[in-house]
């Protein structure tokens, strides 16, 4: 292997792993100063066509406190018919069905192009998905229509065994049974009164009360899944149900003017959950909450409903002026927990121009693994195509979606893990690779990814605890290993493990290999996510604060300079790009409230915690790709002298696709040369940047805006506020450059921030 | 002087052999001279004879017009005419010479009482009310006392201004309400006017007269049917379904040609609830489930309540599909108080009156709000305790019923029990609220069915006004201190019905707080608002004017033995539920033994003291007194439960004076012969007084018992039963047998035409001479001695002098 990005690539391709240093710094102390911890992104479930799954269970370390999965790292004794763990060092004698193995015959766990390999168990009775929708009935009359076409085309992508259920509200919560000939039948509950998990089981009579006499006979949860007649199989109920949605109604009670209409979003929730715990623990579920405004009454109720009270907005917040913030926040963790524990994902669609209250519920998805759509309104492709391809399947004929995950990491020695950051929960499970010291949701070695698809990914962080005058640990490689469980969308239970090793290094004298070693790509994602994690809980400016110290600590320590010197500061191509990342990072959204709602940063922070690395790096820092007649299409740079006249550009954030027509391009248009003949090449021009946007359209997760604007266009400015803002009102004249477009900005400018960077890096006071 | 009658009792001087036990104080040491020899019944006073010689007297249409006027008795047939005070149909008192002094009051001890029906119905040859409408202005008052314009108010000045006949302050005439007077100083315009010259009439009320200023909504009636096990098995929910689907049709409306304005609205319950929403838009009804009874509510507010015409098929399809859907539950437990609270909130939400029919099978032991617990003990009747089970075992329903006044929400009760349900209990909101109790014990729809359609069509179809409030007004000098009856009092004076139907009639009992003068007398009037089925507010007022005396012997010539004795009925079964039974039947004695002493003391011309003298309108008082002491409230048989006692207290809490009557005293009609177009003379309710070849029919109001004797004529038997065998008469017949003779149909004619004067329907029950039976009917012989130790009529007439006697001396 020749350079390290080929490496890098090949790793993520095998194993779906991006590790922030492939060399390991030997010592605690040599990782502290690193700046950048050991750590990586993981995708637990990146899609492997030519990995077939083998049909047999793994062979697992016989020390109690290991278990670690056999994997071509470890030592194997062909004769004796023996292996030696890697982590524990532990010898296994195999299982006898592995008694044909030889240096030739050998099982595929211990080759090594199969670092990652997939496991089919047979474990228990193979359980169907289930798929509970819960929706929103206080709808403008259009857009319960869509949703309810949209609703009812879904019922056609599901797999026919699964299990689907209905949960209207509005004013009331109603649960709709779905076996019933004739008259619909559906229990209602009222939307202002907290009821336990055991209470909705007993109304909906999803208990029987034991009879007097013979206690202590409660009924067993199959028997209660059996006869729930609130989740039917699709095949079975799709006529009733297509019916039943067809026959949907907006919300019956008179809303009165001046008010927001009456919407239980909290005990909706509080139903679903409950009715899920108690019929079905421990299967994939997903309950899919559909919505069209924020709750307004009962328990996780977001705003009152008189309309002259505002939702909050980050404004009320700093101020602590936002009344049911905590409340709702709080009622809908505990629901969350709940349904995490139970391993049901909850998803939310929220498709309102106002916000939706999407800041409390965040944690519904945040901590269950469920999506977070947002959009104008269920009547646009946005919603409509989102949620279609929520149900997309991949080559196999399979549902991207998995269920039930329990991802478990092992370490060496001399790693421990500090925490995950992603869509999942801990598991609280306490092994002797946990390190004290956390880092996102840490404190196990063990977590529950109640939902995950292909693209999931967890940054995972370590803690490397070999003393520093203890020598390079023996094998002279580290070693991780991922074990992930999960209820595979077929049904069946599937173990995916991944192994993998890195060689250690002396700090000290071979600083050289490990800064040639840093993936600045992963670095600036994995630190994102922790300035991220750590943005929800503390105010955004101390957030940047840390993270500026963590990049001016890092230019220390890897940059050349002399000190008191800016203009000598050099860094190595390795890490050249990571400043730059962390500007436009600090000018995201994730990190930046200005001009976002709070249900726009928890929705953009929901989805950056859970991408994988090239879509979390497009996050950062969007692409700008630029069209014109003097050749093909090329990557610009992010700037705003990329901005000109007579260029189409199109920009890629993630969230919104941008079409841009420079100033005279956008004239042309107008005069409708696209139209003529003679100037067929200027329509194909037009047409580029679309079939490209096209394409991205197809593959991404959620649909993002589409926005297609042109120079001094009031939607320009989702392209103004993402580059590079070089030029400003207060430079321009300064500069005296003719080419690129003006911003109007204080906000500093790459080349201001790099310049501070460097004065602060050569410092020697700092 | 005035036309006092003796009724000496020549044979009898005491005491007499064999004196029962019916609660009286221990017979007094008297001297018991000769007479040993039994009374003879026929010299005893006969109310058969009281009631023919009242049929006989009365030729003429009785007037209203005169002041201080008795009218015939509630058994006789006439003919009313309404020129100034309201009908006898409308307003009964006990006394129409009222005394002029609480002294006068005090000493005689006659109750001074009204019982009012004030939405009663009137023959077809009488013209109801008339409705008068004033515009925006509303209803004419006096200043001071709010009375309405009645024709008791003395225009003066000429017309400016009237006199109030009841507090005598003087009140502006509205200008667009002056005229002239005539020369008698009555206004021109007097018999143009009804309320100048009418004793009843009806005022359209203005949006003032309305809650919260608004004029009201039509009403809605919600069914709310009970679909646990017992009310599925006993055919109860398949009857009201296949019922309500033609009854939907006959809702009440004012204008025959009209459709009904009233809305619908459906549940069905065991242990939760289920509400139905019917939108006409729907192609099939919808469920909704309530579980949380704790925590009523209605689940939704568009389609569950509908119009029948609008919503006809969707209701159809519900009705179908509501036994079906039940046929096979096995759910033994109901609640009751989240039923009600559940058609109280639909109410509440659709920010209308209305009523509610709970038909209801079982005692509610489910987990909820109003949940009881079955209380009867046998063991308690005759102590102090006793009391308690008359009261509701909770105050829940109490509060319950508090609320469904204040929405104007009537809650009429329909109950099929196989046992205990607590009647105590569960009638406190239908009592309250001015609904209806009606009760099926161990119902069976092939032999109860007919009798609980005909009770259900009559209560769904029959006029009734919502969101009432009834005010007595009385010239000074008297008061209405006391009502009895289906209401809730908030107050002293507002007496609240949340419904008030034809049926219902209400005793309001008076006090002095002054003197009232002869040359007055005592005026009352009794107005009533509340909303009609049409959605109208309305105030209906009855005014009554009665004389005054300052002799006694004018009171005891001009009273009302049959009232006073609705009066008494009432009063005692309100009293037991506070008092011990054995004290309530005391105080009846007394007051009664008071009553007839302080005539004999001051009005009878002197004579022996061996000598029973009764004032002629108070003769049958005696008997009828011993028939409440007799009831099965107040002295109950050993076969007489808990739920039967509390039923006939509430039953009779709201009955009129023709329904007392008969219930005390029940008809008895010899059927041996029968003629076209009258009816045989009623026979005395005695054992004596039926022979071993009779058939004998009788009614009582809520029983009809054809007595068979064991000799009868077989062309008799063959004509009424279709067989010449006595042994062949099937006794557990419901109906006779259609025969194409002239006999059989008079005397199903008889049948109907009793039933249909009565407000409940009779099941007929075919009584054969010497069989098991004949145990019940025995017990409506209400002359003879009762088998649960109540006294013949003999017996307490002596003991009743007796009492007297002792009072005298």
């Amino acid at each position: 292997m020749s350079t390290y990005q080929e490496f890098i690539q090949q790793n993520e391709d095998r194993d779906g792993v991006r590790f922030s240093w492939n060399l390991w710094p030997s010592s605690r102390l040599e990782a502290t100063r690193l700046v950048v911890p050991v750590s990586c992104l993981f995708t637990p479930l990146k899609e492997r066509p030519s990995l077939p799954p083998v049909q047999y269970e793994p062979v697992l370390c016989s020390r109690a406190n290991c278990k670690a999965v056999l994997n071509p790292l470890c030592q194997v004794d062909f004769r004796a018919k023996i292996w030696a763990c890697n982590f524990c060092f532990q010898r296994n004698p195999f299982p006898p069905s592995y008694a044909g193995i030889s240096e030739v015959n050998q099982p595929a766990e211990l080759m090594p192009q199969f670092s990652t390999i997939e496991y089919i168990v047979q474990r228990g009775p193979s359980a169907p998905l289930i798929f509970l929708y819960v929706v929103d009935t206080c709808l403008e009359e259009e857009d319960l229509q869509a949703l309810k076409e949209s609703l009812q085309m879904s019922l056609s992508l599901l797999p026919p065994n699964a299990l689907v259920g209905l949960i209207t509200f509005g004013r009331m919560v109603q649960v709709h049974e779905l076996t019933c000939e004739g008259i619909a039948k559906s229990y209602v509950f009222r939307g202002t009164k907290d009821l336990s998990a055991k209470q909705i089981q007993e109304m909906l009579g999803l208990t029987k009360p034991a009879a007097p006499g013979q206690q202590g006979h409660p009924v067993a949860p199959q028997e209660a899944a059996a006869s729930c007649r609130f989740l039917q199989p699709v095949h079975r109920v799709d006529m009733n149900l297509t019916d039943l949605l067809g026959e949907l109604q907006r919300d019956p009670w008179p809303v009165s003017q001046g008010k927001r209409p009456l919407r239980s979003t909290g005990v909706a929730l509080s139903v679903a959950v409950g009715l899920l715990e108690g019929a079905f623990p421990n299967t994939g579920a997903r309950v899919m909450l559909f919505i069209g405004g924020p709750p307004t009454q009962g328990p996780g109720m977001v705003v009152g409903d008189e309309l002259k009270i505002p939702i909050r907005s980050w404004h009320d917040i700093q101020k602590d002026n936002a009344r049911h913030l905590k409340k709702a926040t709080k009622y809908y963790e505990a629901l969350a927990n709940r349904s995490a524990v139970n391993g049901h994902s909850i998803d939310i669609y929220a498709c309102a121009l106002d916000q939706t209250g999407l800041l409390e519920m965040k944690c519904l998805s945040n901590l269950t693994g469920g999506h977070i759509v947002m959009g104008d309104s269920f009547n646009t492709s946005l919603f409509k195509q989102t949620f279609q391809r929520v149900f997309s399947k991949d080559h196999n004929g399979d549902f991207r979606m998995a269920f039930g995950g329990v991802m478990e990491v092992k370490t060496s020695r001399e790693v421990k893990v500090c925490g995950a950051i992603g869509p999942c929960v801990s598991l609280h499970s306490k092994g002797s690779s946990v390190s004290e010291n956390e880092m996102g949701i840490g404190g196990t070695n063990q977590w529950k990814l109640c939902s995950l698809d292909h693209s999931t990914t967890l940054g995972v962080y370590f803690e490397v605890v070999n003393q520093h005058n203890a020598p390079v640990p023996q094998g002279g490689r580290g070693a991780i290993q991922f074990v992930t469980m999960y209820q595979h969308s077929n049904t069946q239970k599937r173990i995916r493990v991944t192994t993998i090793a890195r060689n250690w290094a002396d700090a000290q004298s071979q600083i050289q290999h490990i800064e040639s070693s840093f993936d600045q790509e992963a670095a600036a994602v994995l630190m994102a996510r922790l300035g991220v994690f750590r943005a929800e809980s503390e105010e955004g400016p101390d957030v940047l604060r840390w993270l500026d110290r963590q990049l001016i600590r890092l230019c220390q320590k890897f940059g050349q300079f002399n000190k008191e010197d800016p203009a000598s500061f050099r860094l190595s191509e390795s890490l050249s790009l990571y400043p730059q990342f962390m500007f436009h990072l600090r000018r995201s959204p994730f990190l930046q409230v200005f001009n976002n709602s709070p249900d726009e940063s928890s929705y953009y922070r929901h989805h950056f915690v859970r991408q994988d690395l090239t879509q979390s790096l497009i996050m950062i820092q969007p692409i700008l790709y630029s069209y014109s007649f003097h050749g093909p299409p090329e990557p610009v740079l992010l700037d705003s002298s990329s901005i000109l006249p007579d260029r189409i550009l199109l920009m890629d954030t993630f969230f919104q696709l941008v079409i841009y027509h420079g100033e005279t391009i956008a004239q042309w248009r107008k005069a409708g040369y696209q139209e003529m003949p003679e100037y067929e090449n200027f329509k194909q021009l037009l047409q580029a940047p679309l079939d490209d946007a096209q394409e991205i359209l197809q593959t991404r997760f959620p649909m993002p805006r589409y926005i297609d604007t042109e120079h001094g266009g009031s939607q320009a400015r989702f392209l103004l506020s993402k580059v590079n803002p070089s030029q400003t009102h207060n430079n321009l004249y300064a500069w005296g450059q003719e080419t690129g477009a003006p911003i109007l900005t204080d906000d500093v400018s790459l080349q201001v921030f790099m310049d501070h960077l460097k004065k602060l890096a050569v410092s020697s006071s700092s | 002087a005035f036309g006092q009658v003796r009724t000496p009792q020549p044979g009898y001087a005491g005491p007499y052999p064999g004196q029962p036990n019916y609660g009286a104080p221990a017979p007094a040491p008297a001297p018991a001279p000769a007479a040993q020899k039994r009374l003879d019944p026929d010299t005893i006073p006969s109310p058969i004879q009281v009631i023919e010689d009242d049929k006989a007297k009365t030729t003429e249409p009785f007037t209203t017009g005169v002041r201080g006027q008795a009218p015939p008795l509630v058994t006789t047939t006439f003919q009313v005419k309404d020129q100034g005070n309201a009908s006898p149909r409308f307003v009964r008192c006990t006394a129409y010479n009222m005394p002029c002094t609480s002294d006068m009051a005090k000493q005689s001890q006659v109750p001074l009482a009204a019982v009012i029906k004030p939405l009663a119905t009137l023959p077809p040859d009488e013209t109801p009310p008339y409705v008068v409408d004033h515009g925006e202005v509303g209803p004419v008052r006096c200043n001071r006392c709010k009375a309405y314009m009645c024709p008791y108010m003395q225009f003066i000045e000429g017309g400016r201004r009237f006199q109030c006949g009841f507090c005598s302050c003087v009140t502006e005439v509205p200008p667009q309400y002056f005229q002239h007077l005539d020369h008698t100083g009555k206004r021109v315009d007097c018999y143009d006017r009804p309320e100048l010259s009418l004793g009843t009439y009806e005022f359209l009320a203005t949006v003032d007269y309305c809650k919260n200023n608004k004029v009201p909504e039509p009403p809605a009636f919600i069914f709310l049917i009970d679909v646990s096990y017992n009310a599925v098995k006993s055919g109860m929910v398949n009857i009201v379904c296949n019922e309500l689907k033609s009854l939907l049709d006959l809702l009440p409306r004012e204008n025959p040609e009209m459709d009904s304005v009233v809305r619908v609205g459906f549940v069905t319950y065991n242990k939760v609830l289920h509400f139905y929403n019917v939108k006409s838009t729907l192609a099939q009804p919808q469920m909704l489930v309530v579980s949380d009874v704790s925590d009523m509510f209605v689940p939704l507010l568009d389609g569950f309540l509908v119009n029948v015409n609008e919503s006809r098929q969707v209701i159809e399809s519900l009705l179908e599909q509501i036994p079906e859907m039940f046929a096979d539950t096995r759910e033994t437990e109901t609640v009751f108080g989240p039923v009600i609270q559940a058609g109280l909130e639909a109410l509440k939400a659709a920010d209308c009156a209305g009523k509610l029919f709970v038909f209801h099978t079982s005692l509610p032991i489910a987990e909820a709000p109003g949940k009881l617990k079955n209380r009867e003990d046998k063991k308690l009747i005759g102590t102090d305790k006793e009391k308690t089970q008359f009261q509701p075992q909770v105050g829940f329903y109490n509060n319950l019923a508090k609320e469904c006044v204040a929405q104007g929400c009537c809650v009429d009760l329909f109950l099929f029990p196989n046992q205990y349900v607590d009647v105590a209990t569960l009638g406190v909101v239908p009592v309250s609220t001015g609904g209806s109790v009606y009760k099926y014990t161990y119902f069976q729809a092939q032999t109860d069915q007919e009798r609980f359609l005909k009770d259900l069509r009559r209560d769904v179809q029959k006029q009734v006004g919502f969101d009432a409030v009834m005010r007595v007004r009385t010239s000074t000098g008297i008061r209405a201190t006391d009502f009895f009856g289906s209401f809730f009092m908030n107050n002293t004076t507002d007496v609240e019905l949340a419904g008030l139907d034809c049926d219902k009639a209400i005793t309001v009992e008076f006090k002095h707080d002054d003197k009232l003068s002869e040359e007055t007398g005592a005026l009352m009037q009794c107005a009533v608002l509340y909303t009609s089925c049409s959605g109208q507010r309305r105030l209906r007022v009855h005014n009554m004017a009665v004389n005054c005396c300052s002799q006694l012997a004018d009171l005891y010539r001009n009273c009302e033995t049959d009232t006073i004795i609705n009066y008494f009925a009432k009063y005692a079964f309100r009293g037991v539920a506070n008092n011990p039974t054995k004290a309530v039947r005391d105080t009846l004695v007394n007051q009664c033994a008071q009553i007839l002493a302080c005539y004999r003391k001051n009005c009878a011309s002197p004579s022996s003291a061996g000598q029973l003298i009764l004032p002629e309108c108070m003769k049958l008082l005696p008997v009828y007194l011993n028939c409440v002491m007799k009831s099965d409230v107040l002295l109950p048989g050993a076969d007489v439960s808990l739920d039967d006692r509390a039923y006939l207290r509430q039953l009779i809490g709201c009955m009129d004076v023709t329904d007392t009557h008969v219930f005390f005293y029940p008809r008895l009609l010899p059927v041996m012969k029968l003629e076209s177009g009258s009816l045989p003379v009623a026979l005395r309710d005695s054992e004596e007084r039926l022979s071993k070849g009779g058939i004998y029919l009788m009614e009582t109001g809520l029983h009809l018992f054809l007595w068979v004797g064991a000799s009868v004529q077989q062309e008799l038997l063959l004509n009424i039963f279709g067989t010449p065998s006595f042994s062949q008469i099937d006794p557990n017949m419901i109906s006779l047998p259609v025969l194409d003779n002239p006999f059989s149909q008079r005397l199903r004619e008889i049948i109907d035409s009793f039933r249909a004067q009565r407000s409940r329907y009779m099941k007929l029950m075919v009584v054969k001479q010497e069989d098991r039976t004949e145990l019940i009917f025995k017990h409506f012989l209400v002359e003879d001695k009762s088998a649960s130790g109540g006294a013949s009529y003999v017996d307490f007439l002596c003991h009743m002098h007796k009492e007297i006697r002792q009072l005298l001396s």
